[in-house]
């Protein structure tokens, strides 16, 4: 017998059709009752959950939001106006500063862009320092986002365990590079040093660290039930939606796109000298793309374990003039940066400044989606689904 | 390990010259997207081993990117953005600006695949089957600064066609809502348009151009030769 041609109800028993046919009459009731008029909701600019100053102005109806839209620009630098009046040596201090918790793995694309347009290849020895530290700021950006996910969700303790951990890594970072969050360590044609002593036996001893941070995050977090039940089936992308937004990084492959720069792509980097495994996620909701980062921060460990091994001897830097001209031409590089696809346009006029570059920031694309995502959800999982889109301001104003 | 010195340095130019010279998987696909597009591909060009460029003609510009998707899958977008190959009439702003302003060259030498307009409109798009990805642009008329919008194509347009709006002043048409993005409402001209000035550059002497000039003690000569 059916009551009710509605499809959830034709699921349900006979007992379980009247009480779901009662709970929706009440929920009727209650809604003609309690008529609310639309609510605009203001979030941020200074909201914890915003990573800096992204403001979100939702409409509601009662708890749920009808329309959604990011107000971006509270830290718009105008990097790509800057970098036409920089020489190109000088363009890796403006874009470390776009995703500052990563700031290494900004200017890596950029100098390969360079190099690509001058037809340099850095020595052997400081691709694979520059994939190292890649890994590194890869490390030390998530763990920062494995901490602060918990923040988001009211468990305290994770964000200690995040800063404590990190902390190494950037010690690292700083040891070799001598900037704790803004290398500019990247030149064209290599590297401007090689890495201090008994760095790398240090650095296998962080590495085994934060391997263990991630088991504990991984019990502490992602185990505990109420972490699951605020984030599965939250803010589902489907994989077609994930493709035609621009979607890139775990954001990506978290709705099951098997997709790594890193891995599909040939570059000047050392990633096709180890193995390592790509994760993907076929549900594409936030506790999907919270679990890639997860699983790709403990990947990062050990492909920066695995380089360690090999890492090849020879100088750091190639030859290249002391004045930098880049040829004409125009070059795409991009790579798989912590936040998904960073790459960087260049268009060169044989200058010693780049004529034009476009900043393609995975930010801006990753949180573009937003005005789609947040249509119909509840409000308290507006911040889970942005805590788990993960970005940087710096990487979506520039 | 301690850095190297400068003897020790090798010379790499010479080794990456090794890229390949035909291209064989990026030719066929252009010869495809010829054979699909037809009259609407204007030139295209192949980078062996590189990247592959297209140009489409204004006309046909949402029209070229929808047949892109549907038919070659190129159904991951990547960027939307503008160039504008205006050269700056302020050069790289480190004039002085007691001095009268100097002579400087103004005409419009488009980059790769050409172009007839000063602006053009530039997008990557890239197959999520086989990672292939290609440039595709468009001249952007020079009396009306407008083309149709490619946001009813791939919905991640939408925000990249409002930055060029604010950013270059281009107009989209079709285009849901081409609020600005960055900048004020009220903010008067096109920041990223080469004649903009960066007036933090006129107002005060830079000081990174002491960067580029010859180190004391440097012998000119190795420096032509390396270059």
């Amino acid at each position: 017998m059916t009551i009710l041609n509605d499809p959830v109800s034709a699921k349900l028993g006979n007992r379980q059709q009247l009480s779901y046919i009662a709970s929706q009459a009440a929920d009727a009731r209650l809604n003609v009752e309690l008529e609310t008029e639309g609510m605009t909701l203001n979030i941020g600019p200074q909201h914890p959950a915003t990573h800096g100053t992204l403001r979100i102005i939702a409409r509601l109806d009662g708890e749920q939001v009808v329309w959604a839209e990011p107000s971006c620009g509270y830290m718009h630098r105008g990097y790509e106006k800057l970098t036409e009046v920089r020489t190109f040596p000088q363009v890796t201090t403006l874009v470390n500063r776009i995703d500052w918790l990563g700031s290494f793995a900004n200017e890596v694309p950029f100098i390969l862009a360079a190099e690509k347009l001058m037809g340099v290849e850095a020595p052997p020895r400081a691709q694979w320092i520059r994939t190292i530290l890649f890994e590194l700021s890869r490390i030390a950006n998530v763990s920062l986002f494995l901490g602060d996910l918990g923040v988001q969700l009211g468990a305290i303790t994770p964000v200690f365990l995040a800063f404590r951990d990190r902390e190494y890594v950037l010690n690292l970072i700083e040891s070799a590079t001598g900037g704790r969050f803004h290398p500019n360590f990247d030149r064209i044609g290599g590297l401007k040093d090689d890495l201090p002593a008994g760095w790398i036996d240090e650095t296998k001893v962080v590495m085994k660290k934060l391997r263990n941070f991630c088991d504990e995050i991984e019990t502490l977090l992602f185990g505990n039930e109420i972490f699951q039940s605020r984030t599965r089936g939250i803010g589902v992308i489907p994989r077609d939606v994930a493709l035609q937004y621009g979607l890139s990084g775990a954001n990506l492959r978290a709705s099951g796109v098997d997709w790594d720069l890193r891995r599909d792509q040939d570059i000047a980097l050392a990633y096709n000298k180890v193995d390592f495994k790509v994760w993907t996620h076929p549900d594409g909701d936030s506790f999907a793309r919270c679990w890639i980062r997860l699983q790709e921060t403990r990947e990062a460990t050990l492909i920066v374990d695995k380089l360690l091994d090999g890492i090849p001897s020879g100088p750091v830097m190639a030859k290249v003039p002391k004045i930098i001209k880049v040829p004409e031409g125009e070059a795409w590089v991009s790579t798989e940066n912590p936040l998904g696809e960073m790459g960087y346009y260049v268009v060169s006029r044989g200058d010693l400044g780049p004529f034009r570059v476009k900043i393609r920031s995975a930010s801006f694309n990753n949180i573009s989606i937003t005005p789609w995502l947040l249509r119909g959800v509840y409000v308290p999982d507006i911040i889970t689904i942005l805590a788990s889109l993960y970005f940087i301001l710096g990487d979506i104003d520039r | 390990m301690k850095p190297k010195g400068k003897e020790n340095q090798l010379s790499s130019p010479a080794e990456t010259s090794a890229a390949p010279v035909v291209d064989a998987t990026r030719d066929a696909m252009v010869a495809a997207i010829r054979s699909t597009l037809g009259a609407a591909v204007v030139d295209s060009l192949v980078k062996p081993g590189d990247d592959i460029w297209v140009r489409v003609s204004t006309e046909s510009w949402r029209n070229s990117i929808q047949k892109l998707k549907d038919v070659h899958g190129f159904d991951y977008f990547c960027f939307l953005s503008a160039i504008d190959w205006l050269p700056s009439p302020f050069g790289r702003g480190e004039d002085d600006p007691s001095e009268p302003a100097p002579e400087r060259d103004s005409t419009i030498r488009p980059g790769y695949t050409g172009g007839d307009t000063r602006m053009q409109l530039l997008v990557r798009i890239v197959n999520s089957e086989t990672h292939l990805g290609i440039n595709v642009k468009a001249d952007v008329p020079n009396d009306s600064y407008t083309i149709e919008s490619i946001s009813s194509v791939f919905a991640g347009a939408n925000w990249h066609e409002r930055e060029a709006h604010e950013m270059f002043g281009i107009g989209f048409t079709g285009h849901p809502d081409l609020r600005n993005m960055y900048l004020p409402t009220d903010f008067e001209g096109f920041p990223m348009r080469k004649d903009f000035p960066l007036l933090a550059r006129m107002v005060k002497p830079w000081p990174g151009i002491v960067d580029v000039e010859p180190l004391p003690g440097g012998d000119a000569t190795e420096e032509e030769s390396a270059s």
